[in-house]
Parts: structure tokens; sequence; C-alpha cells
């Protein structure tokens, strides 16, 4: 197997597939990209955390219609991780309203982005049913 | 005590294509119309405040060239779809503060054509190698690929959010808010479409991103409006006939987003609101029950449901309810969007802000015509523009 990168700094592929965030240490807000203060009570002290890996959906949109070169249709979710909101697409279902429901349980899974020119493989992440 | 603060002078251009007008064309309508309505002319306007997000910036300037330069102050504002709404609070804060006693608030955009707003970023070329960028270390674009960035899809979460969490929406359900505007834009001559269309016809059309269909999502048009401003004080040395058509501004609210836990994965336009409309109702003394109709900013379809609840037009979790009641028609206890709402009226996203204030207004003037609510002597305008910003006025009709 050849070399991977994660999509984003977020996803850490090893050794299992997971996401982390920036904690406040004070009230626990938690963020995906660097702050210089938390934004919700300023302070400037953080630590990295694990996001659980699986959660429930509680919003989502099938879209049909994107930007150029953006595949369609796709189910992007905010998905409820034990607390924390994530953001993502709800892969491995048929994208309709009978089979992506307010409310599923889903789990975090890995999908291939692409091999670049040095065989390297992007890979980026989704959430899936559980069944 | 500061002065109270009346709207003078307003208007908005028609709304749809204008192939012939360029934004400052149309901005000097809108301009010129607001000016004669007030019965004023630039030479009277201590300040100004204008708005444009498509064009190529310094937009109060390039108005001013068009149609009067008389050295006043000019601030250009940009707060997303909330840009009209910011103009006009900039204006109200620079009269209240007794800076002057009179201004000018203009919005003006060309939209017509402009496709899916949201959709930004280049394409990666294949074979490149992965580097990773921005803030995220993305090594590719991200739309698409975790979660969406358009809009029909941001706001199609946030009414399904709100699903989640009180229950009592479905697809349908959305459709017929949008079916609602449509219906009330027959009566709106200014507005870009006046085609009725039934809930099949609405359910049946292109999807955008689900629920929101493509007549569910506001509509891309050209369009400007602009409104005069003044202090009471001042208003007392017009006219009787100035003074009776001024319409009382009893609440003029901005608010940005405070955090909440999800803000940073899906816009949370539902805090600023309420914070905004329960701002508002304090300021004004007026209560959401007093209201005889509302413009609230409707974007998409699954947007209406939610500000039901945020504006507080009925209990906290019962916007559905509140659709099914019939409360939001045009003849309903509280008619939402009488002037079809920025599905079928348009959304000229920087003259939006002002243009839901100049329907208000001419509903409580008495002005509105075929869509007159009768007996109108209360209204509020309501505005979001994404990252956040919420503008809610509450207008009064004058006792003059």
């Amino acid at each position: 197997m050849g070399a991977q990168v994660p999509l984003v700094d977020y996803l850490v592929l090893t050794p299992e597939p997971h996401l982390i965030a920036h904690e406040c240490t004070q009230c626990g807000a938690r963020f995906f990209d660097r702050r210089n203060a938390c934004a919700s009570c300023e302070n400037d002290q953080f630590k990295q955390v694990d996001i659980a890996t699986s959660g429930e959906v509680k919003a989502f949109t099938i879209v049909s219609m994107a930007a150029p070169g953006v595949p369609v249709p796709f189910v992007s979710a905010i998905i409820d991780c034990d607390g924390t909101s994530v953001r993502g697409n709800i892969i491995d279902v048929e994208p309709d309203d009978q089979h992506v429901q307010l409310g599923m349980k889903v789990a975090l899974a890995t999908t291939s982005v692409g091999t670049d020119s040095e065989g390297t493989e992007a890979v980026g992440f989704g959430f899936r049913p559980i069944a | 005590m500061a002065d109270d603060i009346y709207i003078l002078g307003i208007t908005m251009t028609k709304f749809g294509k204008h192939p012939d007008k360029d934004v400052v064309d149309l901005g000097a309508e809108a301009i010129r119309a607001a000016l004669k309505d007030g019965g004023v002319t630039m030479k009277d306007m201590g300040v100004m405040a204008a708005g444009n997000l498509m064009g190529g910036g310094g937009i109060a300037q390039q108005l001013q060239k068009q149609i009067g330069q008389t050295g006043i102050p000019a601030y250009n504002v940009s707060n997303a779809c909330a840009t009209g709404a910011t103009a006009l609070r900039t204006v109200i804060m620079a009269v209240k503060a007794g800076e002057c006693d009179m201004g000018l608030a203009v919005g003006v955009e060309k939209l017509a054509g402009a496709g899916l707003l949201g959709a930004g970023g280049a394409p990666k070329k294949d074979k490149e190698a992965w580097e990773p960028s921005g803030r995220f270390g993305a090594v590719t674009n991200t739309d698409g690929r975790i979660g969406t960035n358009t809009m029909p899809g941001v706001f199609a979460q946030v009414g399904m959010e709100y699903g989640h969490k009180y229950g009592g929406t479905s697809f349908e359900l959305f459709a017929k808010i949008s079916e609602k505007n449509h219906s009330h834009s027959t009566l709106n001559p200014l507005a870009a479409y006046q085609k009725k269309m039934t809930l099949e016809e609405i359910m049946g059309d292109i999807m955008i991103a689900y629920p929101n269909t493509r007549p569910m999502c506001s509509a891309n048009c050209d369009g400007a409006a602009a409104a005069v401003v003044v202090s009471g004080t001042k208003l007392k040395t017009l006219s009787k006939e100035q003074q009776r058509r001024a319409v009382k501004v009893s609440a003029s609210i901005l608010t940005s987003d405070p955090y909440t836990e999800s803000c940073q994965v899906l816009p949370d336009v539902n805090t600023l609101t309420r914070r905004a409309a329960q701002q508002a109702y304090e300021q004004s003394g007026v209560s959401p029950s007093d209201l005889n109709l509302v413009e609230l900013h409707d974007c998409f379809a699954t947007a209406e449901l939610v500000h039901y609840d945020n504006l507080m037009l009925c209990e906290e979790g019962g916007a559905a309810d509140f659709f099914l009641s019939g409360a939001p028609w045009r003849d309903g206890k509280t008619p939402v969007n009488v002037s079809g709402g920025l599905q079928s009226k348009g959304h000229p996203i920087s003259a939006t802000g002002i243009a839901n204030i100049w329907e208000v207004c001419h509903h409580l003037r008495g002005e509105a015509g075929d869509r007159q609510i009768e007996g109108a002597k209360v209204g509020l305008a309501h505005v979001i523009g994404l990252g956040s910003a919420c503008g809610v006025h509450i207008l009064e009709k004058s006792a003059a």
C-alpha cells in the first residue's frame, strides 16, 4: 500500500480513522480549525481531543445541484457525535428520503479521494448507516 | 433621550431582469424615487450608506456622482444578505446620535442569471501532488466531500434540523410554504415572478437540495431599494402630508451570531434572529400578537418555517402547527410575506433588507393596492445574512 494523506488535517488515519478537534480547556467548546481565543469564553488554551466515531443524523439534505465538478447527488448531513456536531456526507446509502432519515445512527468511514502523481492517496471521510 | 426615527421616503424598483441598466442606474432610480417620495433632495441628506455585494466597490460614491455630489459622509457597507438592512441601520444610528437629521440608505444588486451561490473554488487539477492548505489543511476541495457549501443545501439542513428537534415537518409542508408565497406574489406587480404555483408543480419541479426544489429557492434577480430616514424633531417641521405618510421606526436592531455548539458546521440562523426579535419587541413595546404583517427572510422555504419560531410568531417548537393553522396566509392571523417573499418577489441581495421595509411601509401607509392588508398599523421586517447578521425593524403607522 502506498502513502496516504488525510483530506483535512482534523481527520487522523491511524491507528483507526477518527476526527480530532481543539478543545477549550476552560469551557470545553470544540473547534476543527485553530482559534486565537475560544469563541465561547475567550480562554486561549486548547487541548487536542478525539471525536466520537459514531453518532446520530440531526440534519441532512440531498444535494442534486452543485458546483461544476462536484458529483451529485450526495447526502450532506450534520451528525451529533456524542455532543459534538460534525459535518459530513452520508455514504453507502441510496440518496433518497426513504433511506436517509433524521435520527438515523451512523458511523465514521473513510473514502478514497484519489491518487496524485507521486502515488499518494488522499483519504476523506463520511458517515455510513449502522445496520 | 434619543430622538424618534421615521422613514420619510422609501421605494423599491421592479425586481427582475434589467439587462439595460447597471447597478448605478438601478441604485440611482431607487434613490431618486425615494427622495421624491419623501419630498426632499440630496441637499437635505446628512449621511448616506450604500450596499452592493457583487459589484466593484464604492457604490455610494458612484451613486453620488450619478445623482448629486454634496460631500456628505458615505458608508459602503457589506453584510451578506443583510446588507440593505445594515445600510439602513447605519443611517438610523447617525440620525439617532444627532449627527444629522436626515439620511439616505440604498441597496442594489445585479444578480439575474447568477446561478448557485456558495459554490466557490476551482477544482483541483488531476495528478497534481496533494498539498494541504487553508484553515483545515485540505488537500483538495471539500465542497461535496464534507457536506455542502451551497445555500440551498445549507438552508435545507436548517429546516431539517428544526424538524428533527420538534417534529412535524415534511417535504410537503415546506412546499406548502412556497405555495403560499407564490400565491401572494400574484398581487405584487414589482415581484420578479407573479405566477401562482400548485403544490404538485412545486414538489414536481427540479430538486436543488432536498427538500428545496427550484421554486422553493429565492429567485436571483436585479433590483434596488432606497429609504430616506428623518428624525422626529425634523419631521415636525415638514408638511402635514409628509408627516402623515412618514412611518415610525419603533425598533431597529442588528445582531451577529453568538457562539453556539454547532455553528462551526452549520450556521445557526436561529439564535441571532431570536435575540434580534426579543430586542426589537422590547425596544418598541410591540408584541408579536400586535403585528398586522411580517416580511421575513424566506431565502428558502425551509428557512421561512424556522423564522416563524425565531420571531416568536408561534410557541417554541410550534412553527409547523402555526403554518398549518393558516396564520401566515394573507387572510390569516399574522400574514407573512404578502409581497411574495424572496421565492417569488426575488432576492437581489443588497436590496432585500430595504425592499422588505418598503413592503411593510406600503401597507402601513394604506398604499398597497390590491394586496393591501386592511387597517395595517404595525409590521415587522426581518432579514438575515449568512455568516451571520440579522436585521429586525418594527414599523408603525404614523399617528399624524
